[in-house]
């Protein structure tokens, strides 16, 4: 833990920035810039997860292995959510999400 | 020193994921993106989670920073400016968002954590024991099921970037 802060300092930190990706995933129209307002809001639950860990129950490890597993599939929904982009630009030269009918059936 | 640079680090987090979700430039949001997650790492420094901190700064940092990139440059122009939602959609999504976060820091600061005092300092060997360990609370399953979640979104991502191209490649050759 850090000195002289206390719990509440690093929750309001990550609710900000939960919001400010939901914000950002709201307003935009890109896809690209959707999937950095996901990015954004996954790591905050991460440091949200080690946090409760570090202060509330210091002995026990769920919070670090669950944040290792978190990153792992954010990794993996990235990975495939660039695949899929660039298909998609592929196919209509475009990825702004007005464009994008070819997965609406 | 701990506290005025836990307070810089939140601050400049702050900031730069404002501005990632806010310019109007595509790569310059990813490298702002990027400046958050290093943050993020450097929080992980400050409470003593120092393989967690590594990771973050290899896994997101590195692997998901240059990922997005590259996407950014196969699909963009650099210099091309992105289109923004109405003024009247931002200013109601803003809104809806402080009020979002009204609930949750009222609903945070009401509640009482009983807060453990003790510095334990987590080594990477005892998070590595308890990845691998069958006993109970251990986490073998997860992590064998990540490990196959991760090598299918390989594959996946492969199949999908390929397209159509790979089929075809493959009809031709018998």
């Amino acid at each position: 833990m850090i000195e002289g802060i206390s719990i509440y300092d690093i929750l309001t930190l990550t609710t900000i920035l939960f919001f400010i990706g939901v914000y950002g995933f709201l307003t935009r129209k890109n896809l690209i810039s959707i999937l950095i307002s996901v990015e954004m809001i996954l790591n905050a639950s991460v440091v949200n997860f080690v946090v409760i860990n570090k202060y509330l129950y210091p002995d026990i490890l769920q919070g670090t292995l669950f944040s290792i597993f978190i990153i792992a599939v954010a990794a993996a929904e990235t990975a495939l959510a660039v695949a899929i982009i660039i298909n998609l630009y592929r196919q209509i030269s475009s990825v702004e999400v007005k464009d994008t009918e070819v997965m609406k059936f | 020193m701990e506290r005025i640079l836990f307070y810089i680090l939140a601050l400049s987090m702050v900031g730069f994921a404002i501005a990632a979700v806010s310019s109007r430039k595509m790569l310059r949001s990813v490298i702002y993106l990027l400046f958050v997650l290093v943050g993020v790492a450097g929080l992980f420094f400050l409470i003593d989670y120092n393989f967690l901190a590594a990771i973050q700064l290899t896994v997101y940092a590195g692997g998901i920073i240059v990922l997005i990139i590259f996407s950014v440059l196969l699909v963009h122009h650099i210099e091309l400016k992105l289109e923004m939602a109405k003024p009247k959609r931002r200013i109601l999504t803003g809104i809806l968002c402080l009020l979002g976060i009204g609930v949750f820091i009222s609903t945070i600061y009401s509640h009482s954590f009983d807060v453990v005092g003790e510095h334990t300092t987590t080594l990477t060997s005892d998070i590595g024991k308890r990845l691998l360990s069958v006993e109970d609370g251990g986490f073998i399953l997860p992590f064998e099921v990540i490990s196959v979640l991760l090598l299918a979104a390989m594959i996946g991502a492969i199949i999908i970037a390929k397209g159509k191209k790979l089929n075809e490649k493959t009809k031709d050759l018998p």
